[in-house]
C-alpha cells in the first residue's frame, strides 16, 4: 500500500512534488555507518549518512567513485558483502526497522518491498535459465500464484517494459537479448513482485548512450505508474537531472548536500556541488573553461579532520579545518558547509589551499 | 620501458607487506615452509650427516638385516634408529639419500619443463603461422595423455634403444628428461597466450621498428610479464613432478635400486610388507607424503598471494 | 533493437559434431604416428622376434615377408590399417597375439575404472558442494585440509597404506588379485560375486581418491566463484529462498564446467589404473603395459597407446557433445567450446 501523494505542489514542469508534510516517509536512513575492518584498521565507507525518501519519489544519489553511494544502497537492501557491515544507525521502511532483521525476514522484504537493479544487465541474469523461468520463479516466491497465472503475469511485465514479441521471447535466454533489452528484463524482474522502493545502482552506466535515455525513461514511467520510489545511484548528473525529484550529493562517505534537483543544479549550496555542476559541459551556455576541482577525493584511510572537502575548497576558513559540519538548512535544501552557518567559516587561512 | 617497470613493479609488490604479511599470518604456511626447508637441508647434507652409507656395499653386513625401529621393539638398535632392510641398509640414511635424489629429480624436471615450455611458447606465440600450428597440435595430442603415461613412454623408448646397464647409469637424466617432457605443455600454452597479448602492444611494435631482433624482444620485454603465471604453474608442477618420479620408481621404471629415490625405496620395501616388516616401506612413504604436502601448501599459499583477485 | 534470432539448433550442432569428429581423427592419426614410430623404429623388430643364431638369410626373408623394407609411408598406412582391425602382431615377450592379450585384460581395467569414477563422483561432488556453500564452517576447513593431503599422496602410497591397514593388520579385505569373476561371452566381471566385489573395494578407492579430491576442490572453487556472481546477488536481491539460490541457480552453473573435467577424468582414470593395478596385482591392461615397458615389448606398448588414444578421443567427443547440450549459450554460437583442455 502506498501513501497518497495528493495535495502536493506542482513545479514548473508539471512534475508532482511530494510535499514535506505528506505521510511518514517510505524510507528513513538515520546516521548510517558502514565499516570495513581490514588489516590496516577499520575503514569507514559510509559516515553518518541520513536522508529520507517519500513514497513515489525519485531520489538521486550522486558522487564520484568511492564516495560510498553504492554501499549505502547495498546496506539498505541488506546485501553488504562481508567483511563490510552496518556499524551504526537505523534504516526504516515505513517505520519498521530493517537493518537489524534476521536473514529470513529481510529476504521477504527484498523483492516484495524493496527491489534492486544493478549495473551490468548481462551478468545480472543467470545465463542458463530462460528469462521466463527467472521471472516466474520470482513471482511465485512472493505472490502465491499458480504457474500458469505467474507466467501470464510475466508476459504482461515483459510487454510493459517494452519487449516486442513477449509471448515468444519469454522462453529465450539472456544471451539472446541485446544490452538494452536485457536491462529492461532486469527492470521487469525488479518490479515483478510489486515493491515500493527500487534501489537502482548505476542502471545505465553499462549501456550505450543511445539506449541509456530509453531505459531511464522507461524506469521513470514505470515507477510513476506503479507508485514506486527510486533511489537512483549514479555518477551521471545528466541522468539525475532528467529523472530525479531530489538529489543527494555524496563525498568521502558523507552527504554534503541534499535538496530538490533544480535547486541543487542551479544554485549549488556546497562548494563541492558547485565544482561538480561547473564541470559538466552543457549545450546551452558557452564557457571559457570547464571548472576543475583541484586534487582528488581522499582515500578512506586519509579523511581530513573537520570538513572532508576542506583541502580542495577555495572558500574554507579556519573553522573548516577543525569542526565537521552536519547538514544544515541552505537555500531550498540542506548542505554540510559552515558557509551557511551564522558563525561562518572562521578566520581566513593564508596561502593556497593544500591539495589532497 | 614498460616491461622493465612491469617486472620491477611486480617485484616490489611481491616484497611488499601484503605478501609477506599473508605469509607470516598463516601458521600452516610458515610450518610448511619450515618443514620443507628442514627436509631439503637434511637431504642435501646427507653425505655429511647420514649415519651410514647404505649404498656402498662394502659397508653393509647381513647380520644387521631386518632390524625393527628402535622405539617399537626391544630388538632395535640406536645406530639404526628407523630399522634396516633385508640387506642391512639403514632406513634413516636411505631416506636421506633417497630424498636428495627425489628432490633433485623433481626440481630438475620442473626446470626442464619450464625452459622447454617457455621457449616453445615464446616461439609459437611470436612467430605464429605454421610453427605455431604445429607446436600447438603436438601440445594438444600430448595433453590427451596423462603425464605419467608420457613419461613412461619416453622411458620405454629409451630403454628400447640402449642396453639396460647403460640405462641404469644414466637413469637420473632419462627420468628428468621424461618428466620434463611430459610437463612442458602448460608452460608453453600460458606463455603463448601472454605473447599473443603482448605482441600487439605498442612497445613491441616500437621495438620492432627500431630493429631489435625478435629474440631480444621476446626475452627482454615479454618474458618478464609472464613470470607470475609461470611461477604459479611451477608450484603446482613441483609436487606433481616429485609424485611422478616416485611413481615411476615404484613401478620399477624409474631410478634403480643402485641409486634409489624415495619411490624406489618404497618399492623395495613393499615386497616385505606382507611379512610384517612394515618400516622399510612406511618411513620413506611418510617422508614422501610430508614432503609433497609441504610443497603443495607452499604452492597454495604462493598462488593465493599472487592472485590479484583475492587481495 | 530486437534480439538475435532463434538459432537453428540442428544445423549448428551438426557442423560442430563434424568439426570435432575431424579433429578426433587427426588426433588419432597423430597418436598412430607415435605408435608407428615406436613399433617400427625403436629397437629392431626382427631381432626381437627371432633367436640369436638365426642365419642372416632367414632374417632377410622375414624382413621381406613383413614388408620392413617398404617406404615409410607405405608401412605407416599398413600399420594404421592393421590397427583399425585390432591387429598388432605378436608380443616380443610372450609371443602371443597382442590383441588377444589386451582383450583378455580389458574388462578388469574397465570395471576398476568405472568403480573408481563412481566413487569419486558420488563422494567428491557433494563434498565439493558442501564446502563451497559453507566455506567457513569448521567441517569445511577440515575437509579442505584432508583434501590437500589427498592430492599430495601418490596413488601407490595410498594403495600401500590401505593394504597395510585393511589387509595386513585388520585382515578385512584381500590385498591382491581380482577375486572371483564370472565370464559372460568375452567379458569377465567382478560384479556378480561378493568376493568379486570385495576385491574391487580397495583398488577402487585407491584409484578414485586422487580424482575425488580433485573433483571436490574443483566443485568447491567453482561454487565459490558462482556465489560471488552478479546473478546470484541479483537473485538474493529479488528475495529468492536460499534453497532456490543454492540448488537452483548456483548448483547448475557450477556443474556445467565440472562436467568437462569429470569426463576427462574418466579417461585419465583408465590410464592411471596402471599404478593401482601394479600395487594390487590387478590383471588389467595397465599392468600389462608396465610389464611391456620393463621388457621393451614394443608391440604391446604401441597397441596400448592406440587404445588409450581411442578412449580419450571418444570420451572427449562425448563430453563436448554433452557440454553443447547443457549450456544454452553454446547453441547460439558457432560451437566454440568455452572450456579448456
Amino acid at each position: 500500500m502506498v501513501g497518497e501523494p495528493s495535495r502536493s505542489a506542482q513545479d514548473d514542469s508539471g512534475r508532482i512534488m511530494p510535499s514535506q508534510t505528506d505521510n511518514a516517509p517510505l524510507l528513513e536512513v538515520k546516521r548510517l555507518r558502514v565499516e570495513f575492518p581490514t588489516r590496516r584498521g577499520t575503514l569507514l565507507a559510509v559516515d553518518d549518512v541520513s536522508f529520507e525518501i517519500a513514497a513515489g519519489e525519485v531520489l538521486g544519489v550522486v558522487g564520484e567513485s568511492g564516495a560510498g553511494k553504492s554501499l549505502t544502497g547495498h546496506a539498505i537492501i541488506g546485501l553488504l558483502e562481508p567483511p563490510g557491515r552496518v556499524a551504526a544507525g537505523e534504516i526504516r521502511l515505513e517505520g519498521r526497522r530493517i537493518d537489524n532483521l534476521p536473514y529470513e525476514e529481510m529476504r521477504k522484504v527484498r523483492g516484495a518491498q524493496i527491489g534492486a537493479i544493478f549495473q551490468d544487465p548481462l551478468t545480472s541474469l543467470n545465463p542458463l535459465y530462460s528469462v521466463g523461468r527467472q521471472l516466474v520463479e520470482t513471482i511465485q516466491t512472493h505472490l502465491h500464484l499458480s504457474a500458469a497465472r505467474a507466467r501470464t503475469r510475466a508476459v504482461d511485465l515483459l510487454k510493459e517494459v517494452g519487449i516486442p514479441g513477449a509471448e515468444q521471447r519469454i522462453d529465450h535466454y539472456p544471451h539472446q537479448f541485446s544490452g538494452g533489452m536485457r536491462q529492461r528484463v532486469v527492470i521487469a524482474l525488479a518490479l515483478c513482485a510489486g515493491p515500493k522502493l527500487i534501489v537502482a545502482d548505476e542502471p545505465t552506466t553499462a549501456l550505450d548512450v543511445s539506449i541509456q535515455a530509453q531505459v531511464i525513461a522507461l524506469l521513470k514511467r514505470l515507477c510513476r505508474e506503479h507508485r514506486t520510489a527510486v533511489m537512483l545511484v549514479t555518477h551521471d548528473m545528466g541522468v539525475i537531472a532528467e529523472t530525479a525529484d531530489r538529489v543527494a550529493v555524496m563525498y568521502a562517505g558523507r552527504i554534503v548536500e541534499i535538496g530538490p534537483v533544480r535547486e541543487v543544479i542551479k544554485h549549488a549550496n556546497h562548494p563541492y556541488t558547485e565544482g561538480l555542476m561547473g564541470s559538466i559541459p552543457s549545450l546551452g551556455h558557452r564557457t571559457e573553461r570547464l571548472t576543475q576541482i583541484d586534487g582528488s577525493m581522499p582515500r578512506l584511510t586519509e579523511i581530513p579532520n573537520g570538513c572532508a572537502f576542506n583541502p580542495r575548497c577555495h572558500r574554507r576558513g579556519r573553522r573548516c579545518l577543525v569542526e565537521r559540519p552536519d547538514l544544515m538548512p541552505a537555500g531550498g535544501g540542506s548542505a554540510a558547509c559552515w558557509l551557511h552557518d551564522a558563525k561562518g567559516v572562521g578566520d581566513a587561512i593564508v596561502g593556497e589551499p593544500a591539495n589532497a | 620501458m614498460a616491461s622493465r617497470t612491469a617486472f620491477g613493479q611486480w617485484f616490489h609488490q611481491a616484497a611488499d607487506s601484503d605478501i609477506w604479511w599473508s605469509f607470516k599470518s598463516s601458521a600452516t604456511t610458515v610450518i610448511a615452509a619450515a618443514v620443507t626447508l628442514f627436509i631439503i637441508a637434511l637431504a642435501f647434507l646427507a653425505p655429511v650427516i647420514a649415519p651410514h652409507t647404505p649404498f656402498d656395499p662394502g659397508t653393509l653386513s647381513l647380520s644387521d638385516g631386518l632390524k625393527p625401529p628402535v622405539l617399537i621393539s626391544p630388538d632395535g638398535d640406536w645406530s639404526f634408529p628407523l630399522g634396516t632392510d633385508d640387506q642391512g641398509r639403514d632406513v634413516l640414511s636411505s631416506i636421506m639419500y633417497g630424498t636428495r635424489l627425489s628432490l633433485i629429480v623433481g626440481f630438475a624436471s620442473v626446470v626442464v619443463a619450464m625452459v622447454l615450455g617457455i621457449a616453445l611458447g615464446l616461439v609459437s606465440g611470436y612467430f605464429g603461422g605454421t610453427i605455431d600450428a604445429v607446436i600447438m597440435r603436438i601440445a594438444d595430442v600430448q595433453l590427451t595423455f596423462p603425464a605419467i603415461l608420457v613419461a613412461l613412454l619416453i622411458d620405454g623408448m629409451v630403454r628400447g634403444l640402449i642396453s639396460s646397464q647403460r640405462h641404469d647409469e644414466i637413469a637420473t637424466f632419462v627420468i628428468i628428461g621424461a618428466i620434463g617432457l611430459s610437463f612442458w605443455v602448460q608452460y608453453a600454452r600460458t606463455v603463448r597466450g601472454s605473447v599473443l597479448v603482448e605482441k600487439n602492444k605498442e612497445y613491441v611494435q616500437a621495438a620492432r621498428v627500431i630493429g631489435l631482433s625478435p629474440v631480444v624482444i621476446m626475452v627482454r620485454h615479454v618474458l618478464p610479464n609472464v613470470t607470475g603465471p609461470v611461477l604459479v604453474i611451477a608450484t603446482i608442477n613441483l609436487g606433481l613432478a616429485i609424485i611422478t618420479e616416485a611413481t615411476l620408481s615404484f613401478l620399477g621404471v624409474g631410478l634403480p635400486s643402485t641409486q634409489p629415490s624415495l619411490g624406489t625405496l618404497i618399492r623395495l620395501g613393499n615386497e616385505l610388507l606382507q611379512s610384517g616388516e612394515w618400516w622399510i616401506t612406511v618411513f620413506p612413504g611418510i617422508t614422501l607424503a610430508v614432503l609433497v604436502l609441504a610443497v603443495n601448501l607452499l604452492g597454495d599459499w604462493l598462488r593465493d598471494a599472487l592472485n590479484p583477485k583475492l587481495r | 533493437m530486437a534480439g538475435e534470432e532463434m538459432p537453428h539448433d540442428c544445423r549448428q550442432m551438426l557442423a560442430f559434431i563434424l568439426r570435432r569428429l575431424m579433429q578426433s581423427v587427426a588426433v588419432l592419426l597423430a597418436v598412430g604416428m607415435v605408435s608407428f614410430f615406436l613399433f617400427r623404429y625403436v629397437g629392431d623388430p626382427i631381432n626381437a622376434m627371432v633367436g640369436q643364431d638365426t642365419p642372416a638369410v632367414e632374417r632377410e626373408a622375414l624382413r621381406q615377408k613383413l614388408g620392413l623394407d617398404d617406404p615409410a609411408p607405405v608401412q605407416f598406412v599398413r600399420f594404421i590399417a592393421n590397427a583399425a582391425h585390432g591387429e598388432f602382431g605378436l608380443s616380443y615377450r610372450t609371443s602371443e597375439p597382442v590383441n588377444r592379450m589386451i582383450l583378455e585384460r580389458l574388462p578388469a581395467t574397465l570395471e576398476l575404472s568405472f568403480c573408481a569414477a563412481l566413487f569419486a563422483l558420488l563422494v567428491g561432488v557433494p563434498m565439493g558442494v558442501y564446502t563451497g556453500l559453507y566455506p567457513r564452517h569448521w567441517s569445511s576447513r577440515l575437509l579442505q585440509a584432508i583434501s590437500l593431503i589427498g592430492i599430495s599422496l601418490p596413488t601407490f602410497l595410498i594403495g600401500i597404506l590401505l593394504i597395510l591397514f585393511f589387509s595386513v593388520i585388520l585382515r578385512w579385505l584381500p590385498s591382491f588379485g581380482r577375486g572371483e569373476t564370472v565370464t559372460i561371452g568375452w567379458w569377465t566381471t567382478n560384479f556378480l560375486r561378493w568376493k568379486g566385489l570385495e576385491a574391487l573395494i580397495l583398488p577402487s578407492i585407491t584409484l578414485g581418491l586422487f580424482q575425488l579430491t580433485l573433483l571436490m576442490r574443483l566443485v568447491r572453487s567453482e561454487m565459490l566463484e558462482v556465489m560471488r556472481t552478479d546473478y546470484i546477488k541479483f537473485a538474493r536481491a529479488r528475495g529468492l529462498a536460499n534453497r532456490a539460490i543454492n540448488f537452483g541457480h548456483a548448483l547448475k552453473n557450477t556443474l556445467v564446467p565440472v562436467i568437462t573435467v569429470t569426463g576427462l577424468q574418466l579417461g585419465s582414470l583408465i590410464a592411471f589404473a596402471l599404478v593401482t593395478e601394479t600395487v594390487f596385482a590387478w590383471p588389467g591392461v595397465g599392468q600389462l603395459f608396465i610389464q611391456s615397458v620393463q621388457f621393451s615389448d614394443i608391440p604391446v606398448m604401441a597397441a596400448y597407446l592406440m587404445l588409450i588414444g581411442l578412449f580419450f578421443v571418444i570420451i572427449n567427443l562425448a563430453v563436448d557433445l554433452l557440454y553443447f547440450v547443457v549450456d544454452p549459450r553454446l547453441r547460439g554460437q558457432m560451437g566454440t567450446r568455452a572450456g579448456t583442455h
